[in-house]
């Protein structure tokens, strides 16, 4: 059995099959799991919390979530919705801050405890076919055979690829995140956003941040360092004015995150793409001798208020390993047999959540929301906080006469599109 | 100091390892389409930039394989691999 790909999904798999007892071999190009990944900064453990039970009390974990924000940010000023409840501050928790060089490091260590090979700074070059079925794969010259290969190797899975399960993405189902980790002493961290313990905050951030294209930026608080950054459609940047670079940087000289990063030292910066075209930009999921898993199956998820993707890559990971248990017991490993995959998708969160949300990625590329509402939340709190020099207007009329019968006409357009999500 | 660094000062910060390749190049003939210049605004790693003659050109070192070069121009225009095993960007973070 051989994976492809040493990050979540790869892993996940990896652990689940040694844990059967069966030989797995995990190829890697990093120099070790995690030295290729990158995330805005969380993992929600809910999904995949009794899938892997022995995991969680001992995984190198940033700092619980337990304040969410969201900032709707205008050229001159922001409003913040912020959200702390007494639920998420208490055991078990639902989300954490991560790092994925730590975590999957520490995940690959786990799967070879099971007894997986894991070999690193291995680089895949090509899939090997016989009559239309994959057999194995070819990495640093050597030809290693295998009755199954699962794809985990990423948003852009050329192992997929090859073996002709899906195309070459397209920008319009794609986003960028990229990111700067910003070292600051610990104490300052907790002072600075309010934390008690190992609590964490997280802040997203629409509007002005990617000046209207789809996206936003992100906060979350590790414990000794904050991850900063950005995430936008490539489509919208492709035809944007402003290069991807001077986005974060604008977005850092913000008074709102200025005096957060103020006096920090940004250790790196790293970036990587994200599918978000949601369930009609999946390729196929499985064919004779291959399966797909993580992000190589496009399996990550904006839907505004959550970004997520690394529990579908660990549940897809689990998943994928349980089919080829099933195929094992027919030793049959063909496409008809490894079909089982996405019927175990189908009855999972997985498949759920992406039929819950088809409609999300049409939905959120309103361009509205990253543009017009943060403005227009802005000024209307500009207008209501506002004591001028002399009599000030009576509130109604003043919201009133910004929501004129076209704009509600507008919104109400708005809202009847957003209640599909 | 957390302040605006400025691309090769906050590239400087990560660890990369040589390549003996160049893993993405552009495809010969096409350094003049207008799809290619469209990297120039996407690369985080601001690696792709117009020459005089109006040519994309692309800096490999710096490269953090996200990948988006290859989404927003395709295999048409770009050559476009992984480094070697063991070569480019390793986060130490990430």
């Amino acid at each position: 059995m051989i994976i492809v790909g040493g990050g979540l999904s790869g892993l996940a798999a990896a652990y689940t099959l040694a844990q059967e007892g069966l030989e797995v071999l995990v190829l890697e190009r990093g120099d070790y799991s995690g030295a290729k990944n990158v995330t805005g900064g969380r993992l929600y453990v809910n999904p995949v919390r009794e899938l892997f039970p022995d995991l969680w009390k001992k995984a190198p974990f940033e700092r619980f979530i337990a304040h969410e924000q969201v900032v709707m940010m205008a050229k001159e000023r922001s409003v913040t919705i912020d959200y702390s409840g007494s639920e998420l501050a208490v055991e078990p928790y639902q989300s954490y801050s991560i790092l994925r060089a730590k975590f999957d490091r520490w995940l690959a260590k786990q799967a070879e405890r099971k007894g997986a090979m894991l070999v690193t700074k291995n680089r895949v070059d090509d899939v090997i076919m016989e009559n239309g079925r994959v057999i194995g794969v070819w990495a640093g010259g050597e030809e290693l055979r295998s009755d199954v290969v699962i794809a985990c190797d990423g948003v852009l899975s050329f192992t997929a690829e090859k073996a002709g399960l899906r195309k070459p993405g397209r920008a319009n189902d794609y986003a960028v995140g990229y990111k700067e980790i910003i070292e600051l002493p610990l104490e300052v961290i907790e002072a600075r956003f309010n934390l008690e313990g190992n609590e964490g905050a997280a802040r997203l951030f629409m509007g002005e941040v990617t000046q209207g294209m789809f996206g936003g930026g992100f906060l979350y608080t590790n414990k000794e360092s904050i991850s900063l950054g950005v995430v936008v459609g490539i489509h919208d940047l492709m035809q944007g004015e402003v290069a991807a670079p001077e986005l974060i940087d604008l977005f850092k000289q913000r008074p709102e995150i200025r005096r957060l990063i103020k006096d920090g030292n940004t250790a790196e910066y790293s970036g990587h793409a994200i599918p978000e075209g949601g369930l009609k930009a999946m390729g196929k999921l499985f064919g004779d001798g291959i399966l797909v898993a993580g992000d190589a199956a496009g399996m990550a998820m904006n839907i505004g208020i959550t970004v997520r993707g690394m529990e579908y890559a660990l549940a897809s990971g689990y998943i994928a390993a349980q089919a080829y248990l099933k195929a094992r017991e027919r030793q049959d490993y063909s496409a008809a047999s490894l079909s089982v995959y996405q019927k175990l998708l189908d009855e999972s969160f997985i498949m759920k959540d992406f039929n819950s949300f088809k409609d999300a990625p049409q939905v959120l590329e309103n361009p509205r929301f990253f543009n017009y509402y943060p403005e227009m939340v802005g000024d209307m709190m500009k207008e209501i906080y506002e004591v001028p020099n002399g009599p000030k207007k009576k509130i109604f009329p003043t919201v009133k006469s910004r929501l004129k019968f076209g704009e509600l006409m507008a919104m109400a357009g708005d809202l009847r599109k957003v209640m599909k999500i | 100091m957390s302040e605006v660094l400025g691309l090769k000062e906050k590239l400087g910060r990560n660890v990369f390892k040589h390549s003996e390749h160049r893993h993405i190049n552009i495809k010969e003939g096409r350094e003049k389409d207008p799809q290619l210049k469209k990297a120039v605004l996407v690369c985080p790693a601001g690696l792709y930039s117009v020459n005089d003659n109006g040519e994309v050109e692309l800096t490999i070192d710096g490269c953090l394989e996200c990948g988006t070069c290859r989404l927003a121009c395709g295999p048409e225009l770009l050559e476009w691999n992984y480094p070697d095993g063991g070569a480019g960007v390793q986060f130490r973070f990430g």
